[in-house]
């Protein structure tokens, strides 16, 4: 748990919100994340973000379940109980192949899912903090992170300059937990 | 407003058409050395028979597969037109452009097709000797489908249709050229191009899916069947096609052509690829496990004379293993990254490796059978390069036709309704 100190705009149209982001960047900003109701094309770019590794996790995974399929077959027909099938060889790879396919799609399906939910830090019961309700209905939020030395009343002059909303300070939990929010929340606020 | 200049006319360039006039050369000379090579030997009536098959072999081997190749770039364009698709506008006069090579090539495989199913030399294709069908009694149970009556007008309808309604999908696409159309206009055009490819489809179903690889390909083995041959061959046809578009749209990338096309566009020719050679793969696994797995003899003898078995090796065994691993392992690891398929020097390398490992499919596909010397018994892999000299004759064949189709239209379908959704394609 650790509760950092934000300053949020909420931008009601992509056109405003694509130069604001790169403006923000430019002047040295630094841009904790900006929540959108759907995927935008090109918003990754703009933020700077690096291109995900989840397919190399993907790649990983399913060799594994290959592999895995390979390795159990083999061992219980081949060489742990042999069982003559038809007359074909004990290793009979051709037969296999489906198997080793399925574990591999198998494997590969749920890793990168789980992967995926924990990069993104999303799972049942687990709750995050919200910047703005409404970035999951039809604003986009774009959130700052501050530090010591930041200036608010200059960022949040900044922020209305480029066109953002509903601009303020907000004190939030970065990572997950588990509980309500109707309590935690609460008990966020107090703190500060 | 950013502004582009377009280029809008494709000029040959005069080392172009030289390349292609050379390929062509280095055809005709092999064909010519290959009829040379295989007539003319002193041996027995059934040697001879086997050497002048080997010649109609290869010219059969290689008008079939580019006929295949380039027809499947038209079906590309009627599939992406039927799924409402936009992003392949910006290079849609390309496929057009090689989708002309299908008249040509198909009056070059018509030829050679009604050739070897009348001529007197039965060794390719034996459902067409009358005397044997009679005796056979499997031969004589397909003869309601393999007949010289049937396949003669099955293929020329084939061709003719493929020609046609490519003909007329061009012909639609050049309309609107010089004519901006209004919203009624523009509905009206989308419902009559969405009518036309959807009639090439039905054309394609009946034919390269269903029984032109039957036809053609399959009853060279006659006794022999597979009901998912036609499936595999159009999954070696439709990726050879797309790396076909691929090296064009490279190419004239290089040449500074194509300003609205970029890497996003080449990224999913690249996935196209990827997945269709793992379609290809997934359809020559399904063909050869239920064979291998139920082991009965009629079936087994397709893949005895090209991979063996555990007491003696085919000679195709070699080529058989090579084939498949530059069209199954290579695309996969290669294409798997998504660097590479935005790069074009991957994606040209990889374009001519699945088009020339597909063409070594097709090799495989029809030599091993009409090879096999009947006294022994024994199949033998012939002289590869000629063949590969005729294939060279057909790649300088479609460069010089498409070429000429290229400088013909404008490279923009620029009133296209969904030439935007394309300019904004992002992967």
């Amino acid at each position: 748990m650790a509760i950092k100190k934000f300053i949020t705009g909420n931008f009601y149209d992509e056109e405003i919100l694509f130069p604001a982001v790169k403006k923000v960047r430019r002047a040295g900003y630094r841009i904790h994340d900006v929540f959108t109701p759907f995927p935008i094309h090109g918003l990754d770019k703009a933020m700077g973000l690096r291109d995900t590794g989840l397919h190399t996790a993907g790649f990983i995974y399913g060799i594994t379940g290959t592999c895995t399929a390979l390795g159990f077959i083999s061992w219980t027909l081949a060489f742990d109980w042999k069982i003559n099938f038809g007359g074909k060889p004990y290793f009979s790879l051709p037969a296999w192949i489906p198997i080793m396919f399925e574990l591999t799609v198998l494997f590969a399906a749920v890793g990168m899912v789980m992967t995926f939910c924990y990069l993104c830090q999303i799972a049942p019961f687990v709750k995050k903090d919200h910047f703005n309700l409404r970035s999951t209905d039809d604003t986009f939020v774009l959130a700052l992170e501050c530090n010591d030395k930041t200036k608010d009343e200059e960022v949040i002059a900044f922020l209305n300059n480029l066109g953002a909303r509903e601009v303020a300070v907000q004190y939030k939990e970065t990572g997950w937990w588990l509980g309500r929010y109707d309590k935690d929340t609460m008990k966020f606020e107090k703190k500060n | 407003m950013d502004t582009i200049s377009i280029r809008e006319k494709f000029i040959v360039p005069k080392r172009y058409n030289t390349i292609a006039i050379a390929l062509m050369t280095i055809g005709i000379i092999a064909i010519a050395t290959l009829y040379i090579y295989t007539h003319g030997v002193k041996g027995t009536e059934e040697y001879k028979l086997r050497r002048d098959a080997r010649f109609w072999a290869s010219l059969l081997q290689n008008s079939v597969y580019f006929l295949l190749v380039v027809n499947a770039v038209m079906f590309f364009i009627c599939a992406t037109t039927l799924a409402w698709g936009g992003w392949q506008m910006s290079f849609r006069r390309v496929s057009e452009a090689i989708s002309t090579c299908v008249p040509v090539i198909g009056v070059i495989a018509g030829v050679v097709l009604l050739a070897i199913c009348f001529s007197d030399n039965h060794t390719i294709y034996h459902w067409a000797d009358k005397e044997a069908v009679q005796h056979d009694p499997v031969l004589l149970g397909k003869s309601g489908f393999l007949n010289k009556t049937f396949f003669t007008v099955w293929t020329l309808i084939t061709i003719g249709g493929w020609s046609f309604l490519g003909w007329k999908i061009r012909r639609l696409s050049r309309s609107t050229d010089d004519n901006p159309m209004d919203l009624e206009g523009r509905k009206k055009y989308m419902w009559n191009n969405t009518v036309w490819a959807a009639l090439f489809i039905v054309l394609f179903a009946l034919t390269v899916m269903s029984s032109i690889p039957w036809l053609w390909l399959m009853s060279i083995d006659a006794h022999w069947y597979s009901t998912m041959y036609s499936w595999y061959t159009f999954g070696s046809s439709f990726v050879a096609g797309l790396a076909l578009i691929t090296l064009f749209v490279v190419f004239l990338k290089n040449n500074n052509y194509l300003e609205l096309t970029n890497e996003e566009h080449l990224h999913d020719l690249g996935k196209f690829m990827f997945a269709f050679s793992i379609f290809w793969t997934y359809l020559w696994f399904s063909q050869f496990m239920l064979i291998w797995y139920s082991n009965q003899p009629e079936e087994t003898i397709y893949f005895i004379t090209r991979i063996g078995n555990f007491a003696k090796g085919s000679p195709y065994r070699v080529l058989f293993w090579f084939m498949f691993c530059i069209n199954f392992l290579a695309p996969l690891l290669i294409f798997m990254t998504r660097g590479s398929k935005r790069n074009y020097a991957t994606l040209t390398f990889m374009s001519l490796l699945i088009l020339f490992g597909h063409w070594l499919n097709f090799y495989q596909m029809v030599f091993p059978s009409p090879m096999i010397n009947h006294e022994t018994g024994d199949t033998h892999v012939p002289m590869i390069l000629a063949d590969f000299g005729v294939a060279l004759g057909f790649v300088g064949l479609i460069m010089f036709v498409t070429g000429r189709a290229l400088g013909r239209a404008p490279l923009i379908a620029r009133n296209h309704p969904f030439i935007k959704e394309s300019v904004i394609h992002h992967t």
